[in-house]
């Protein structure tokens, strides 16, 4: 993933955009951050923010026509938030005097100004700021324009002077009684004598009668994003621009602003028209959800003539949405784990991949997503942080720089199941060739090995042409922990086994196997077991547990299989059961932890996941991965795997049962192996030297299970003390200390002998080497 | 366990702090920890191995 593709995703999430009442704000005001300060009744802060992007607070919170209103989201479902007033309610509550102006350094060029209306006062303050001499010419005695013929009770002549008192700190030159186009002072002669001018005089006859270029429509020629006329030096805009009736104060405002931009940009000669889409009013592309949201009337003010009062602000400002996104990290807990959303994400991710030396503090986020898609399923532009993790992880992979410890156990476990203890590949007994071959993968057989025996047998009576049977894991591991080679490695030796059984039909029992064989071996024919009992018929089983609702739990890798959801649900009612919906189910449904091996990066976040999805309902769930059920249960959820309840017989609980521990899911899949051998194959199969027994109380059994140590790591360890005799004695207990190193991990186990075997008392590991 | 009564089983005698070299990631750092003074096997309390030995690692595996 290059620079660009990484700019590309990071561009999808659009949470960073302006809301609706922002974006059709001529001026862009800051209307969530008013909207705060007024929930905090902080005054001052609402007017500084209205004051940062609006030159004259005091006049605009009074008459703004709020064109914000149109993007208001609550416009959408009753009235939309009552913005001018808010922002009244701030500038009035603010006792805080008006900030100085600072104005950068005088620079010798010189600026006309030709009307001393909103946007020619506008257009005179920001190029005063800027260090240019400005001279305004109004053809009456004083400042204002249009808006002195608004009546004093709605805009008291106060609030005017005050608010046009910036003027005395900045080099404006004011000249009243001359109006543009009088005797001597020609629009033509104006941009002789200075550097550049604006004509804000109010009304385009009065710019035409200026003698300047007419467009097609007759009115004068204005370029809308820039202001500029057919006259290089000269720019126009404000309420000349517009139709009597749809004239708008603060797009006066908007307009002086705009055309101070192009000035200065003409006078530094750069482009006048470079990035300029955004200065007006646009429509904004920020998504906001409102379903579920109740209409609520706005808030009247008691005394309009007054304004709100601080509580009627405040009750106004609740209205307010604060329209923001997070559509994402409203659904995933990992996302919202981190405090931000994808946008600011990515840009973490990049920056963890570009750093040559130093931390890499991204590591951890990078390898704890679940890599589920549920993102992608739910954002407006489709951002996929599963495929940006996944390629980070790819990378870091390729670079030596993903931390060994990490994805070891996990796939250490997958090399188990790819292994000679569990793989095998073979047509059904009696058959020489297989029209089919099941697929059940590692991780059902490790937790539901007696289901999967049996849907065996029944899958080779029920189908013509030979069923066979392929025990091994699809390499989703691989896959997850970026480890590219190994995961092409393990498909490689699957599609050779299938094509060895003459490249029969594939009937996966995990989701996961069916959608890493789905989108990795285009050439292999791959359904799933439940779309195919569906269409074929369960089996007859004993009476079965009694009819009950379960909530089904889709599991994430198979999310866009619409059809999958359809025959789970089928099957559910076939066996005379009900289905709920889970608040996030089919497409968008949630990973149940166990995806991109979160777990093995930060137990926390995973636990975190768990126990948020168990939370949707009290209802007991049903899955159809036996791995997505193990998870439910880990955290006391009841949770049935639907290979279970196909086989359940009256008295049962399948919900009920414990997730095997990490030890047991090896055993289970070695003895499945073992047993199918013997029994339906045939074969003399010698059961494993039993070596040392171990005696492993329940409490040690949970510290094993929380430090993924194993069985057979244990037993190892206590093999080599007791052949080499390197050990520690407690000489108060007379117990054992002795630790072994068979690869990457050394591993200290505490131990006494007992009858016959080993009682383990305590086990630890670490993966710093004892160098001598 | 305590350190204080552990003994080496094949020296029969108590462990003593001695200097050690621990390595990962290509990097070695010398501590001091408890081993036999006689055949140099060393012990690593459960403490340090789930605490600050756990640190290191993951601190060198972010480097
Ligand atoms: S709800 Fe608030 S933030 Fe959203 S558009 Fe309306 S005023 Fe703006
Ligand atoms: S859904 Fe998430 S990634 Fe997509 S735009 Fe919204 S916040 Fe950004
Ligand atoms: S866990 Fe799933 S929903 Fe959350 S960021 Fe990762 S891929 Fe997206
Ligand atoms: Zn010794």
């Amino acid at each position: 993933m290059d620079q660009k593709e990484l700019r590309e995703q990071e561009a999808r999430c659009i949470q960073e955009n302006a809301p609706g009442c922002t974006a059709g704000c001529p001026v862009h005001v800051d209307v969530r951050g008013i909207v705060n300060a007024v929930r905090k009744g902080d005054w001052a802060a609402g007017a500084a923010v209205f004051a940062k992007t609006v030159p004259f607070p005091g006049i605009i919170a009074r008459i703004c026509d709020q064109p914000c209103r149109q993007g208001c989201k609550r416009g959408e479902i009753g009235d939309p938030v009552a913005v001018s007033a808010l922002e009244l309610a701030c500038v009035a509550g603010s006792d805080k005097p008006a900030p100085r102006v600072a104005a950068l350094p005088a620079k010798d060029r010189r600026v006309a100004v030709a009307g001393a209306g909103l946007s020619g006062l506008t257009a005179a303050l920001e190029l005063a700021r800027k260090g240019y001499r400005v001279v305004v010419f109004e053809a009456g005695d004083r400042p204002g324009g249009s808006i002195l013929g608004i009546p004093a009770s709605r805009l008291p002549r106060q609030a005017i002077e005050d608010d046009l008192a910036i003027f005395g700190q900045l080099p404006v030159e004011f000249r009243f009684g001359a109006a543009v186009g009088g005797p001597g002072m020609s629009l033509g002669a104006l941009a002789e004598s200075f550097d550049a001018v604006f004509v804000g005089v109010g009304s385009a006859e009065a710019l035409c009668g200026l003698g300047a270029e007419r467009g097609a429509d007759g009115n004068a020629a204005i370029e809308p994003a820039t202001l500029a006329t057919g006259h290089p030096k000269i720019f126009a805009g404000g309420s000349l621009r517009r139709n009597r009736d749809s004239r708008s104060p603060v797009a006066s405002i908007a307009d002086g602003r705009i055309a101070a931009v192009s000035i200065d940009r003409l006078l530094q000669g750069a482009s006048l028209s470079a990035g300029r889409e955004k200065e007006g009013p646009y429509a904004t592309s920020l998504y906001t959800n409102i379903a579920g949201i109740e209409p609520r009337a706005a808030v009247a003010a008691a005394n309009p003539a007054a304004g709100y009062s601080a509580e009627e602000a405040r009750l106004e400002a609740e209205r307010c949405l604060l329209c923001e996104c997070r559509e994402c990290v409203k659904a995933c807990e990992y996302l919202a784990h981190y405090g931000s959303y994808p946008r600011r994400y990515v840009r973490e991710v990049y920056n963890n991949l570009s750093i040559v030396m130093g931390i890499h503090h991204a590591n951890k986020m990078i390898n704890t997503c679940a890599l589920c898609g549920q993102c992608a399923a739910l954002c407006p532009n489709s951002l996929d942080m599963g495929e940006v993790c996944l390629e980070a992880r790819r990378l870091m992979v390729e670079r030596g720089k993903m931390p060994p410890s990490v994805h070891d156990f996990a796939l250490r476990d997958m090399a188990f199941s790819t292994g000679e203890a569990f793989a095998l590949s073979r047509h059904q007994p009696g058959y020489s060739s297989s029209r089919f071959v099941f697929f059940p993968g590692c991780q059902q057989a490790a937790s539901s090995p007696q289901p999967v025996r049996k849907m065996y047998e029944f899958l080779c009576g029920r189908l013509e042409g030979g069923v066979g049977l392929m025990l091994g894991c699809c390499g989703a591991p691989a896959n997850w922990a970026g480890r590219e080679e190994l995961f092409r490695e393990t498909l490689l030796a699957t599609e050779k086994n299938w094509e060895d059984l003459g490249r029969p039909t594939v009937i996966t029992a995990c989701p996961t196997c069916y959608s890493m064989f789905h989108h990795n071996l285009p050439g292999v024919p791959v359904e799933t077991l439940w779309t195919l009992l569906d269409r074929t018929g369960l089996p007859e089983g004993p009476a079965g547990l009694q009819a009950q609702k379960l909530a089904v739990h889709d599991s994430c890798t198979t999310r866009h299989e619409a059809s999958l959801h359809r025959c789970v649900r089928n099957i559910l009612s076939r066996l005379g059961h009900g289905a709920e919906e889970l608040p996030h189910t089919r497409e968008t449904t949630v990973c149940c932890g166990y995806g991109g091996l979160m777990l093995f990066a930060d137990r926390e976040v995973a636990r975190k996941v768990v126990a948020r999805r168990i939370g949707e309902s009290p209802t007991d769930y049903l899955t159809y991965c036996a791995m997505c059920r193990d998870n439910f249960a880990s955290q006391g959820k009841r949770a049935v795997y639907l290979l279970d309840l196909l086989f359940a017989a009256g008295g049962d609980d399948p919900a009920a049962r414990p997730a095997p521990g990490y030890s047991d899911r090896r055993e289970n899949r070695a003895r499945l192996k073992r047993a199918l051998r013997r029994d339906l194959w045939g074969e003399t199969v010698t059961e494993p030297e039993s070596g040392v027994e171990l005696i492993i109380p329940a409490d040690v059994r949970s510290v094993l299970e929380d430090r993924m140590i194993l069985d057979g790591d244990v037993a190892q360890v206590i093999v080599h003390a007791e052949t080499t005799g390197d050990k520690f004695e407690d000489t108060a207990s007379g117990r054992f200390l002795a630790c072994h190193r068979p690869s990457a991990v050394t591993y200290w186990v505490e131990y006494s002998p007992a009858d016959g075997g080993f009682l383990v008392h305590n086990a630890y590991s670490h993966r710093i080497e004892i160098l001598y | 366990m305590d350190e204080q009564k552990l003994v080496c089983v094949k020296c029969r005698i108590p462990l003593a702090p001695g200097d050690v070299t621990l390595t990962y990631m290509g990097s070695n750092f010398p501590v001091k920890l408890p081993k036999c003074p006689r055949c140099g096997l060393v012990y690593i309390p459960e403490a340090l191995a789930t605490g600050k030995m756990q640190q290191v690692e993951a601190a060198l595996e972010d480097k």
